[in-house]
C-alpha cells in the first residue's frame, strides 16, 4: 500500500513546464532551439485552448486522483521493474527491465492516452482522433475511447494497416474507425499528416497525439503523462537495490515518448548516463533508414522545429524501418535537444540487430518484446564493453511482441 | 508602390486571385501559366512552392505538389524560371509555401530572390505570427515584400485585429474550417462574413477555400473584395494536363 501512496506523493505534478532545470521549456514550447508551434491558423484557437486546459489541469488534485486510479486499477500499474538475471549474466552487468509491455493494451502508450482522454473529457470533447504507426497508440486510444464512451477515429498508413493487422482488428473491435491513409509512404508520417488535416476540418475534435512530437504543448504533455515510468523506476530501484538511480538508462526513440517517460525524472541527475536507440533500418549509409538524430538536419515537421531526415531542398525523405513504431523521419524536439547538448548518446540500431536482440531476450528471459523495444535491448550488445559488473542498467521494454509475430516468424524461418 | 497595394487601390471588388502549384502539370509550365492567367483577366496570382508534406492541403494540392516534385521543381528552379517574369507579367505575384523548404533555402535568401525577380508578397501558412514578428518581419519588409496572413472562422476578434495591424496588403480570409479543396456549403457563412465586415479592418479581404463555381464566387464577391481559387484550378489542370485548356476550363466552371 505504501507504494501506491508513494506513487501519488512522489509525482511532481506541480513542476513547471518541461522537466525543470536546464530541461525546462520556454513559453513558446522550445527546448533550446527545438520545439515551438508551426501550425496553420485554423488550429491556433484549438492549441490555445489545449494549452490552457492542460496547464490548468496538470496540478489539479481531482484530475490527478482520477488519472492515478486508472493507472493503477485499469492499466495495472506500477509496471514491474524486473531484474533480468540471465541477460545480466550474458552482459556481465546488472540489467533491469522496466516492463511497460505488461500494461493493459501491451505498451506504454496507454499512460498517455488515458491522461489525454481525461483532459478531453474535461474540455467537453466528444470526438477523439489519433495517428498510429505500429498500432499501439491506436489501440490505446481506441481503448480509452471505449472506456469513456467517446467517438474514435484512428489514422493509420496503409502500409502499417497491412503489417500490423492484428492491431487494426483490435481497434475495430473496440469501436474505432480506422482510416487507412494512402498518401506518401503510407506510414506514420502520412497518418499524422492526415490526422492534422482532419483536425483542420474539424477543430472541435480532440487530437490525442501518441508521441512527444508535434507542436507545443504536445511534446511536453505527452512527456508528462509518460513520466510515471521514471517516477516508478525511482522508488522501485530504491526498494530493490537501496538507491534510487541507475548508472545507465536506455530506451528506443521513434517520436520518443517511452524514452521521455524513462528519462523524465533523471534528466537533471548527472550520475545517470542515458543512451537512446533509434531505427537504423538497413543501415544509416543505405538510405533505407529512420535514424533521425544520426542523419537529420534542423527543420519543421508536424508543427515542431526539430531534427528530420530531409533533402537539401527541405523535402522530407521517406524513412524506412522494420519497426512501424520507429518508422518516422522526425524526432521529438526534446530528444533533438538532449542529443545536441550531449545529455543523451544515440545509437542507430539496424533491423537485424533488433531482431537478434528480440530473440535473445525471448530465449534468455522468456519475454517476447515489441520490435521497437528490441532496438533498445540491442544497445546492450553495442555498449557491452562500457558496463562494469556492478553497474545498474535499466532498459524500458516499451511494448510486447504479439503484434510483431509475423516479422519474427519470417526471421525465425531464415 | 507594391503591386498588391496598387491592385487594391484600383480595384475594390470582384478581384480574382488564382493559386497554382509551380511545376505542375509540367516543370516548365510556370511562366506560361502566369501569362495565360494574366491574359484572361486574373488580377493576382499565388505561386505555390511544392512541399512533400503539405499539412493544410487536401488531396488535389497534395497530388499536384507530389507531381511537381517528381517533375523536378525546387525553389532554386522556380527562381530561375521567374528570372525574366517582369518583362511580361505586370499583375502582382505572391509566393505561397510551407516554412521548411523556405527555411532550408534560407529566409533572407528567399526574400532576396523574390525581390530580384519581382515577387510582391508571400504566404507561409505554418509560420506562427509570433515568430514572424520576432524574426521575419523586418527581413521581409527590407525586401519590399508583403506578408499575407490567414484568418478563419475560428480566429478570435482580438487576433484578427492583431493580424490586421501587422498586415499591409490584404487578409486571406479562409471560408471555413477545412483544408484546401474541400467542397463546402456557403449557406451558413453570412454571419462570419458580416462579422468580419463589421470590424472595419484597414486591410481588404479576399476569400479562399471552397470556391469553384459561379454561385460560390458571387457569394464571396458580395462580402469581400474578391475570391481566391486554388484547388478548382489545379483540378482543371489535372483534367486537361494543359495550361491554356486548364485556364479555359476554370473560367467556364466559374460561369456555371
Amino acid at each position: 500500500m505504501n507504494k501506491e501512496k508513494d506513487m501519488q506523493n512522489n509525482t511532481n505534478f506541480s513542476s513547471p513546464s518541461g522537466v525543470g532545470g536546464r530541461f525546462s521549456i520556454d513559453n513558446n514550447g522550445y527546448y533550446g532551439e527545438f520545439g515551438g508551434a508551426y501550425i496553420p491558423e485554423i488550429l491556433h484557437g484549438s492549441f490555445e485552448r489545449l494549452k490552457e486546459a492542460f496547464y490548468a489541469i496538470k496540478d489539479n488534485a481531482s484530475f490527478k486522483a482520477e488519472y492515478y486510479d486508472l493507472l493503477k486499477n485499469y492499466v495495472g500499474r506500477p509496471s514491474p521493474l524486473y531484474f533480468a538475471k540471465r541477460l545480466s549474466a550474458e552482459y556481465g552487468t546488472n540489467v533491469y527491465l522496466k516492463r511497460e509491455d505488461l500494461n493493459h493494451t501491451g505498451a506504454h502508450k496507454i499512460n498517455n492516452a488515458l491522461g489525454q482522454i481525461l483532459l478531453a473529457k474535461r474540455m467537453g470533447k466528444t470526438r477523439i482522433i489519433a495517428e498510429t504507426g505500429a498500432g499501439q497508440h491506436g489501440v490505446a486510444t481506441a481503448t480509452a475511447c471505449a472506456l469513456m464512451g467517446l467517438e474514435c477515429i484512428v489514422f493509420m498508413g496503409k502500409t502499417d494497416v497491412e503489417r500490423q493487422f492484428l492491431n487494426v482488428q483490435k481497434m475495430r473491435m473496440l469501436g474505432a474507425t480506422v482510416e487507412s491513409v494512402t498518401s506518401g509512404n503510407m506510414t506514420l508520417k502520412d497518418a499524422t499528416n492526415d490526422a492534422f488535416r482532419y483536425w483542420c476540418s474539424n477543430p472541435d475534435s480532440f487530437y490525442i497525439v501518441g508521441s512527444t512530437v508535434g507542436a507545443h504543448p504536445y511534446p511536453d504533455m505527452v512527456g508528462f503523462f509518460q513520466s510515471v515510468i521514471s517516477e516508478e523506476i525511482k522508488w522501485q530501484l530504491q526498494e530493490q537495490i537501496g538507491r534510487d538511480y541507475p548508472d545507465y538508462l536506455m530506451a528506443c526513440v521513434g517520436g520518443g515518448s517511452n524514452a521521455m517517460g524513462t528519462y523524465y525524472h533523471y534528466l537533471n541527475d548527472e550520475r545517470v548516463k542515458i543512451i537512446s536507440a533509434e531505427a537504423g533500418g538497413l543501415g544509416i549509409e543505405t538510405g533505407e533508414t529512420a535514424a533521425t538524430i544520426s542523419l537529420g538536419t534542423t527543420g519543421i515537421i508536424h508543427g515542431a522545429k526539430t531534427l528530420l531526415i530531409q533533402d537539401e531542398d527541405g523535402q522530407i525523405i521517406e524513412p524506412y524501418s522494420i519497426s512501424a513504431g520507429l518508422d518516422y523521419p522526425g524526432i521529438g524536439p526534446a530528444h533533438a535537444f538532449f542529443a545536441k547538448i550531449g545529455r543523451t548518446k544515440v545509437h542507430p540500431i539496424n533491423d537485424d540487430e533488433a531482431l537478434e536482440a528480440a530473440f535473445e531476450l525471448t530465449r534468455l528471459e522468456g519475454i517476447i518484446p515489441a520490435i521497437e523495444s528490441a532496438h533498445a535491448l540491442a544497445l546492450l550488445k553495442k555498449e557491452r564493453d562500457t558496463f562494469k559488473p556492478d553497474d545498474i542498467v535499466v532498459i524500458t521494454v516499451s511494448g510486447r511482441g504479439d503484434k510483431d509475430m509475423d516479422t519474427y516468424v519470417k526471421y525465425f524461418k531464415q | 508602390m507594391n503591386r498588391i497595394n496598387q491592385l487594391f487601390q484600383q480595384k475594390s471588388e470582384n478581384i480574382l486571385s488564382v493559386y497554382f502549384t509551380a511545376g505542375f502539370p509540367k516543370l516548365e509550365d510556370t511562366v506560361p501559366t502566369l501569362q495565360c492567367l494574366q491574359a484572361n483577366g486574373v488580377d493576382l496570382v499565388e505561386i505555390g512552392v511544392p512541399f512533400s508534406d503539405p499539412m493544410a492541403d487536401g488531396l488535389v494540392i497534395q497530388n499536384s505538389s507530389h507531381a511537381a516534385l517528381q517533375n523536378g521543381m525546387s525553389i532554386r528552379k522556380l527562381f530561375e524560371q521567374l528570372t525574366a517574369v517582369r518583362t511580361e507579367i505586370h499583375i502582382p505575384l505572391i509566393m505561397m509555401g510551407y516554412l521548411n523548404p523556405i527555411m532550408q533555402f534560407g529566409f533572407e535568401a528567399f526574400c532576396k530572390e523574390c525581390h530580384r525577380v519581382g515577387v510582391d508578397g508571400m504566404i507561409i501558412p505554418d509560420l506562427p505570427m509570433s515568430d514572424f514578428l520576432s524574426e521575419y518581419k523586418e527581413i521581409a519588409s527590407r525586401y519590399g515584400l508583403k506578408f499575407i496572413f490567414l484568418i478563419t472562422p475560428e480566429t478570435s476578434e482580438e487576433r484578427i485585429r492583431e493580424i490586421d495591424s501587422h498586415t499591409n496588403g490584404f487578409i486571406y480570409m479562409v471560408s471555413s474550417a477545412a483544408v484546401t479543396g474541400t467542397q463546402t456549403s456557403f449557406d451558413n457563412k453570412v454571419e462570419y462574413f458580416n462579422r468580419i465586415n463589421s470590424m472595419n479592418l484597414k486591410n481588404p479581404r479576399l476569400v479562399g477555400f471552397g470556391i469553384s463555381n459561379k454561385s460560390t464566387r458571387n457569394m464571396v464577391n458580395l462580402y469581400s473584395s474578391g475570391a481566391i481559387i486554388g484547388s478548382a484550378f489545379i483540378k482543371a489542370l489535372q483534367e486537361t494536363q494543359d495550361v491554356e485548356k486548364g485556364v479555359k476550363l476554370l473560367l467556364e466552371n466559374l460561369e456555371k
